[in-house]
């Protein structure tokens, strides 16, 4: 174990997954100089043949992807700003995620898709967008989304050894963030939550970028005795519904977090699910904590007014606290603000 | 085409408006370093001449379609210098209030239909509007600028198509800087970029980029084509981005280089504003208190529009609720 920082923890995945398998390429717009820092190292170490820069040209990246795949390479497609995912959507959506079953189960499709998202840098609407939603709903698309340096570093590896096409999201603000992380072979299976923090009164789902601000919610919350239990998904296809259903069978309330816009967000679906699953466990109506159906503005205040952080979050979960605790101190309800029931 | 070469009162008004753009800009420059701008900026400087000799042929009706690199094309356009400066600081008095920044500054009102932050969006912007502009009939013009690097989006060919097979009024402004973002031009793009505008038979000026004088030229005869409906031109305008992909660009790069300072140099000696400065000055002293005039007159007016943004309140964050739609809740 080191501690190393998230962007670090992935850049060693690559190197590592890079030099066991020669078949691993990558490729995308600037990889060469590695402007993000994950990618940074690798022309040195592995030549042109193995890590190229590309032109700009989404759509055909994506495409390429996929036949690059089909012909036997072990793809890594570096797509920088997940805003761009909706520049090469025809192809993910029409190829990648369709190519395997089409085929009759002939076509492997092992591509890597790395992109990065999220607010808070004042990068305005389109370079600030969480857009793993759309991926969620076509199907044949794994979608990891790593909270922490150790399992960037271990779903990374899973994702670029696995043959099905994964997107790896990068919490786009979370990058100097460290971590203790696994020295060499460390592989995170998909659909494995973790719970990130225990707890009894509460379950809070937390996603990527939302699991920093939710455990800081977790432990003002503690302070006034509500014990919240906090769960990362990891990934988010496939969805590990047993660890969620698990705990909200002990708790009784459940608040999804999710940095993407409220509608058909992971928050939804995951919302959705404990609602058909879970319903006889649920004490108190299921919260989600989003970005609302908004775009992400570019002025600083108004960006924060609409991605949540663990105000947000601490209001969303005394919305749902059982009365037994300290609801009605005076920081709960400085905290809940005008949001309490009957207030 | 017809030929013809720009007055000296023309001049003057080109050597105003590459000034303003470039004051302007180093004053962002200077303000990102100091830390006071929220998000990044793309500077256009060493680049003027483009955007300012083609605009200056444009009518307050006409349209561009802009970049990430957007300060001189809406500047050049006729945009409104205070609001500019407010919108990128955030503030509420913005071109767009605050919700855009750099690189969505626009002006629909003056025909300025956005910089844009994803590369090579313009193209069928630009082509629905032309669209739009001949089935109108008023004769207005489109003028749709791009990097050489967003030539190699495929929707650039799917727009010379359609805007060449039904004529529209369009004018494509490749503004050729070398670079796409930190990969030189070389090394990502093949060929050179007017040729797959000839290809589908719309015809093509390439022309030196940072010679206003020779892009005013090169734009009137296009737009002048356009407007007379004979359909779309491709310019090809040869410069250099003198500044980083975006200011502080060196902690994305972390100690590596993507190209030499003696390049730089070379291309800060062949600068567009400088060189119609010498040329201006050498008409007689007459010009050169003329030209002293207008720097202090651009020095003002940057200044102003920098205080005026630094004295406006920042940006209302519940726009970002009202502004989702037009009448209807997000
Ligand atoms: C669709 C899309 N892909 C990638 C990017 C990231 N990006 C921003 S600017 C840029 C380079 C653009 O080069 P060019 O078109 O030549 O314009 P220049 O920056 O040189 O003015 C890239 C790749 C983006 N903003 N949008």
């Amino acid at each position: 174990m080191a501690k190393k920082r998230y962007i670090h923890a992935i850049n060693e995945a690559l190197f590592e997954e890079m030099e066991r398998d020669p078949k691993v390429i990558v490729f995308g717009e600037d990889v060469e100089l590695a402007i993000m820092g994950d990618c940074r190292g690798l022309l040195a170490r592995f030549g042109r043949d193995r890590i190229r820069n590309t032109p700009i040209c989404e759509q055909t990246l994506t495409g390429m992807a996929v036949g690059a795949a089909a012909a036997g390479h072990r793809v890594i497609l570096h797509l920088m700003f997940s805003n761009f995912i909706y520049t090469g959507m025809d192809a993910i959506g029409n190829q990648m995620a369709k190519m395997r079953l089409m085929s009759g189960g002939q076509a492997r499709m092992p591509i890597t898709v790395i992109a990065s998202y999220g607010g808070g840098g004042a990068n305005a609407a389109q370079h600030s967008d969480t857009a793993y939603p759309p991926l969620l709903n076509l199907g044949g698309i794994n979608v990891a989304t790593p909270a922490t340096p150790a399992d960037a570093k271990g779903l990374l590896k899973t994702a670029i050894r696995g043959n099905n096409p994964t997107f790896f999201m990068e919490a786009g603000g979370r990058g100097g963030e460290q971590g203790e992380v696994p020295e060499g072979e460390h592989l995170v299976p998909f659909g494995k939550a973790v719970i990130a923090r225990e707890g009894r009164d509460l379950t809070l789902v937390a996603i990527g970028s939302m699991l920093k601000p939710a455990l800081a919610a977790a432990k003002s919350l503690a302070v006034e005795g509500v014990d919240v239990e906090v769960i990362d998904p990891r990934t988010l296809v496939p969805f590990d519904a047993a660890a969620v259903l698990a705990s909200v069978r002990k708790t009784g309330r459940l608040v999804v977090c999710d940095e993407a816009r409220e509608r058909c967000s992971a928050a939804s679906e995951i919302a959705a699910l404990v609602a058909e699953r879970g319903f006889d466990s649920l004490k108190a109506p299921i919260r989600r904590v989003t970005t609302p159906n908004v775009c992400i503005p570019y002025a600083p205040n108004a960006e924060s007014r609409v991605i949540p952080g663990a105000d947000t979050i601490i209001r969303a979960c005394l919305q749902i606290s059982p009365a037994k605790t300290s609801l009605f101190s005076a920081a709960a309800q400085r905290a809940a603000g005008d949001l309490l029931p009957g207030a | 085409m017809t030929r013809a070469a720009p007055s000296r009162d023309e001049l003057f008004a080109l050597y105003e408006r590459m000034l303003l753009i470039r004051r302007t800009e180093e004053r962002l420059r200077d303000e990102n370093k100091a830390g006071n701008l929220p998000g990044a900026v793309h500077l256009y400087i060493g680049e003027e001449a483009v955007a300012t000799g083609v605009c200056a042929h444009l009518r307050a009706t006409d349209m561009i379609t802009s970049t990430h690199r957007g300060h001189g094309h809406y500047l050049a356009k006729g945009g409104d210098l205070n609001a500019m400066v407010a919108e990128i600081y955030a503030r509420r008095t913005g071109i767009c209030r605050g919700m855009g920044g750099s690189m969505h500054v626009a002006d629909f009102s003056k025909g300025i239909l956005g910089a844009n932050g994803i590369v090579g969006a313009g193209f069928a912007i630009a082509t629905g509007a032309a669209y739009s502009a001949q089935l109108a009939k008023e004769g207005r013009v489109v003028v749709d600028f791009f990097g050489d690097g967003a030539s190699n989006q495929g929707t650039l060919m799917e727009c010379l198509n359609i805007a060449s097979l039904w004529h529209l009024p369009l004018v494509f402004v490749c503004e050729h800087n070398r670079f796409s973002e930190f990969s030189p031009a070389s090394t990502v793009t093949s060929g050179q970029i007017s040729d797959r505008a000839r290809a589908f038979a719309i015809p093509t000026l390439v022309v030196d980029g940072n010679d206003v004088a020779a892009v005013w030229e090169a734009a009137r005869a296009a737009i002048e084509r356009a407007r007379d409906g004979r359909g779309p031109t491709f310019i090809e305008a040869h410069t250099y981005r003198i500044q980083g992909h975006m200011e502080a660009e060196s902690l994305l790069l972390g100690g590596q280089h993507y190209r030499d300072d003696a390049e730089i140099e070379g291309w800060k000696q062949r600068c567009p504003i400088t060189s119609l400065r010498k040329q201006l000055a050498a008409l007689g002293s007459v010009e050169v208190s003329r030209l002293e005039q207008i720097e202090s007159h651009i020095m003002a007016r940057v200044d102003e529009a920098v205080k005026f943004a630094v004295a406006s309140e920042p940006a209302d964050p519940e726009l970002a609720f009202s502004l989702m739609f037009d009448g209807q809740q997000p």
